[in-house]
C-alpha cells in the first residue's frame, strides 16, 4: 500500500509527518463490524466513566465473597492462558530453529503482546484504588510473599520483552535501519527471558488460588493448578492461533505472500500436533489429580456433571479431533478441534475463579451486562489495534527490501 | 509463637527471591532475632449473654454506622460497615452468642498475598491495612479462609474494612473496645500464649461445661483471637475444616520453585538454543559442499 512511496532518508520532521499520515484510517469505514465494534466499546466507555465515579459497585456485581467478578476471571485470567502462544511459538522458531513457523513468529508475538497490554489494562480497570498501582512497582513496600507480585512484576517485564521481539518491526515500518539492527540483536537475548517469564507466570495464574483451598470445589482445586495452568497455556495458545491465523488468511489476503496458503496450512498441522500431545499430558495429569484426591463420589453430583463436561467435552473430544485432523489433513477439524479448546479453557479458568470458587454460595453471582460490555470492548480495542498495525507494519507481508534475506522476520 | 513467627518471616524472606533479588534473603534473619509475643482475644462464648455491646462500641471506635437494632441471626458477616456481628445459635434448646470479626491469623494469608504489604501482621499481634499503600486488587479476600476483608464497593475511594483489633488504642495501653465493655467479661484481651493457658485451664476446671477444643489454637496456624464452647464448633458455624496448616504454607512450594526455574531455565535455553544453531549450520555447510 505504502510500499511505493519512496520514505527511506527521512528526517525527523518527514518521519512525524508520516507517523501522522499513517495514523488515518484505511479501507473504508463503515463496515457492519466497525458500526457495531465501535458502538460497543463507546457504551463501555461509559460504563467506565460511571465506575470510576461511583466505584466498581455501580457496574458490577459487587460481591463480597466474590471479590473477582468477569474483569479478572475472563480478561485476565483467561486471557492469558489465550496470550500463552507466544512464547511457545518464540521457543519453536528460536531456541529449536524451527524455520517452517518463522512466518508466524511476527503475528503471534503481536497478539500476545496486545493481548497483554489490553489484558493488564482490564486489570486496572478492576483495582480499586489505581492510583496505587505505582507501589509495588517503585519498591517502596514490596509484598515478596505474594504470588500476585511475582505475577504483577512478570507482566510488566513480558509486555516489554513482547516488545523488544516485535520492534524489529516497527523499525522496517519507520525505515529506521540502524536501530533495526539493535533490535534484532536484542531477540535471542528477550526470547530466552520471555519464555521463563512466561513459565512463572502462566503457572503463577495457578499458583493465585492456592490459598484459596478451602473455597474452591476439590475437583478442581489441586497443588498442581500451576503446573495444570502452564501446560494448558500452550494449547490454549497455539489455538488461538490457529484461529486467529485462519481468520488473518481471509481478512489480510492482499497482505499475504502468495505462496503463504500451503506454508500456513502445514504450519497448522505442526500445531495441531503440539496441541495433542500437551493435551494428551493434560488429560493425564488432571486424571492424576483426580485418582489421587479419591474423590470419585463427588463425579456423581450436579458440579461433577460439569466438571465431566469441562474436561471429556472440551479437553478430550478436541483432543480427539486435532490427532484426527492431523493424520486425514483435515483443516475443517482442526478448526473445530481449536475453537472446542478455546471454550474449554474459556470454561476451565471461568470454573477456578469463579463457578466452583465457592460453589456452595446459596446466593448465585452472575455477571451484570455492563461487566460483559466492557469485557468484550476490551476485546475489540485490542483486535482494531491489531488490524491497524497489520495494515501498516510488516507482520503478514514481506519486510522491505532493504532488510537482509536471513533476517527477515 | 515466636516459632511461628519465624516461619512467617522465613516465607517472606524465601519469597524474596521471587525476582531473585538476593539481598532480600540475606535481610531477613535480622528481624527473625526479635521475640515476638502476639497479643490475642479469647472468647468465651459460654459466658456471652448476646447483649451486642461489642456490636455497638465497634461502630463507635471506628466511626461505622450504628447497627445494634439490627435483628440478629444465625449466619451474619462482619461487613464493610460493621466489623464485628454477634450471632444466635440454637443448640438443644440453648442460645449460644458468638462474636464474630477478623481472627488475627498468626500468619495470616491475606498478608502473604498482599502484594504492596498494605495488609499486615503488626509485632503486637493484630492484622491492619494501610490505605496509601493497598490498590485495591482484592486478593486477601480471595485468600483469607473466614471471609474477614470487605471492600467498600460503592465508593471511588474504596477501602478494606476489617476488625483491626483497635490497633490505635492498643497503642495507647488500652484494650480493644469490644472487650473493655464486655460487660459479661465474655472476652479477655492479653498475650495469646497467656489467653491459651486461661482456656485450657478452664477447660480442666470444668470438663463437663465445656467442648474439649479451644478454635483458633491450632486453625490455620493459630489464631489471635480463640474461642472456647459448650458445644461442637461445627455447631456454631465455625469453620472446622481449615487444618492446622499456615496459609503461607500453600503458595511456598509454588515460589521456592521461582528462583530455581529463573536461574535453570535460562541456561537451559541458551544451551539449546546454540545446540540447534550450531547443527543448523552443519546442514547448510554439508549442502554446500555437495
Amino acid at each position: 500500500m505504502n510500499n511505493n512511496v519512496n520514505i527511506s532518508d527521512r528526517g525527523s520532521k518527514s518521519l512525524i509527518r508520516f507517523v501522522i499520515s499513517e495514523l488515518k484510517p484505511r479501507g473504508k469505514i463503515f463496515t457492519p463490524f466497525n458500526i457495531i465494534s465501535g458502538l460497543i466499546i463507546l457504551l463501555s466507555l461509559v460504563i467506565l466513566v460511571i465506575r470510576f465515579a461511583k466505584g466498581l459497585g455501580s457496574v458490577a456485581d459487587a460481591s463480597q465473597l466474590h471479590p473477582w467478578g468477569l474483569w479478572i476471571s475472563f480478561n485476565v485470567i483467561t486471557g492469558v492462558a489465550f496470550a500463552g502462544g507466544a512464547y511457545v511459538l518464540t521457543f519453536m522458531v528460536y531456541i529449536l530453529n524451527m524455520k517452517k513457523y518463522h512466518s508466524i513468529v511476527r503475528m503471534t508475538v503481536l497478539w500476545g503482546f496486545l493481548a497483554y497490554s489490553f489484558y493488564a489494562g482490564a486489570l486496572i480497570l478492576d483495582l480499586g484504588r489505581p492510583w496505587n498501582i505505582i507501589n509495588p512497582i517503585i519498591g517502596n513496600s514490596f509484598g515478596l510473599s505474594s504470588v500476585l507480585f511475582l505475577v504483577a512484576w512478570h507482566f510488566i517485564l513480558y509486555i516489554i520483552a513482547q516488545f523488544i521481539e516485535f520492534s524489529p518491526a516497527i523499525a522496517e515500518w519507520l525505515e529506521a535501519k540502524r536501530l533495526r539492527k539493535i533490535l534484532v540483536s536484542l531477540t535471542i537475548g528477550t526470547v530466552i527471558f520471555g519464555i521463563t517469564l512466561s513459565v512463572l507466570h502462566q503457572s503463577g495464574l495457578g499458583a493465585l488460588f492456592m490459598m484459596a483451598k478451602a473455597k474452591i470445589h476439590p475437583l478442581w482445586y489441586s497443588e498442581f493448578l500451576p503446573i495444570l495452568f502452564l501446560i494448558s497455556s500452550i494449547f490454549a495458545g497455539l489455538s488461538i492461533i490457529i484461529v486467529v491465523g485462519s481468520i488473518c488468511q481471509k481478512v489480510f489476503k492482499n497482505q499475504l505472500k502468495s505462496d503463504y496458503g500451503d506454508s500456513y496450512k502445514n504450519i497448522v498441522f505442526g500445531f495441531a500436533k503440539i496441541c495433542a500431545v500437551a493435551m494428551f499430558v493434560y488429560l493425564f495429569l488432571r486424571l492424576l489429580v483426580l485418582i489421587h484426591s479419591q474423590q470419585w463420589a463427588l463425579i456423581n453430583t450436579h458440579i461433577g456433571y460439569w466438571f465431566l463436561l469441562e474436561i471429556l467435552g472440551f479437553v478430550l473430544v478436541p483432543f480427539i479431533f486435532f490427532i484426527y485432523g492431523f493424520k486425514h489433513r483435515s483443516m475443517l477439524l482442526i478448526h473445530i478441534a481449536s475453537i472446542m479448546t478455546i471454550i474449554g479453557i474459556i470454561l476451565n479458568r471461568l470454573n477456578v475463579s469463579m463457578i466452583a470458587y465457592l460453589w456452595n454460595d446459596p446466593l448465585a453471582h452472575y455477571p451484570t451486562w455492563m461487566e460483559i460490555v466492557v469485557s468484550v470492548s476490551v476485546i475489540l480495542a485490542q483486535i482494531w489495534i491489531f488490524r491497524w498495525i497489520i495494515y501498516r507494519m510488516p507482520i503478514l507481508r514481506k519486510s522491505p527490501d532493504w532488510v537482509p534475506e536471513d533476517e527477515e522476520k | 509463637m515466636s516459632i511461628n513467627r519465624r516461619d512467617f518471616i522465613k516465607t517472606i524472606g524465601i519469597a524474596g527471591v521471587t525476582l531473585t533479588v538476593g539481598n532480600e534473603l540475606l535481610a531477613a534473619p535480622k528481624k527473625e532475632e526479635k521475640e515476638i509475643e502476639f497479643s490475642g482475644i479469647l472468647i468465651d462464648t459460654t459466658l456471652c449473654i448476646g447483649c451486642r455491646t461489642c456490636e455497638h462500641v465497634c461502630a463507635e471506635t471506628n466511626g461505622l454506622p450504628d447497627t445494634s437494632d439490627e435483628e440478629t441471626g444465625s449466619n451474619r458477616q462482619p461487613t464493610e460497615k460493621q466489623l464485628c456481628v454477634i450471632n444466635t445459635f440454637n443448640v438443644d434448646g440453648n442460645e449460644i452468642f458468638v462474636k464474630k470479626q477478623c481472627m488475627h491469623c498468626n500468619q495470616p494469608a491475606c498478608a502473604t498475598g498482599c502484594l504492596t504489604k498494605a495488609m499486615k501482621k503488626t509485632d503486637e499481634g493484630p492484622v491492619i491495612w494501610t490505605a496509601n499503600k493497598c490498590m485495591g486488587c482484592r486478593f486477601c479476600m480471595i485468600n483469607c479462609p473466614f471471609d474477614i476483608p470487605k471492600f467498600e464497593y460503592h465508593s471511588p475511594n474504596p477501602k478494606i474494612q476489617k476488625c483491626k483489633m483497635c490497633f490505635e488504642r492498643l497503642k495507647e495501653g488500652k484494650k480493644p473496645a469490644c472487650v473493655e465493655n464486655c460487660p459479661a467479661e465474655a472476652a479477655i484481651f492479653g498475650k495469646r500464649r497467656d489467653l491459651i493457658e486461661i482456656a485450657k485451664a478452664r477447660i480442666y476446671a470444668e470438663p463437663d461445661k465445656y467442648y474439649h477444643h479451644i478454635y483458633g489454637e491450632n486453625e490455620v496456624g493459630g489464631t489471635g483471637v480463640l474461642y472456647l464452647a459448650s458445644v461442637p464448633f461445627e455447631k456454631l458455624g465455625f469453620k472446622t475444616n481449615l487444618g492446622a496448616t499456615p496459609y503461607p504454607e500453600y503458595s511456598k512450594e509454588f515460589l521456592y520453585a521461582v528462583p530455581v526455574i529463573f536461574t535453570v531455565l535460562p541456561a537451559l535455553l541458551l544451551g539449546m538454543h546454540s545446540a540447534s544453531k550450531s547443527e543448523n549450520n552443519k546442514i547448510e555447510k554439508e549442502e554446500s559442499y555437495e
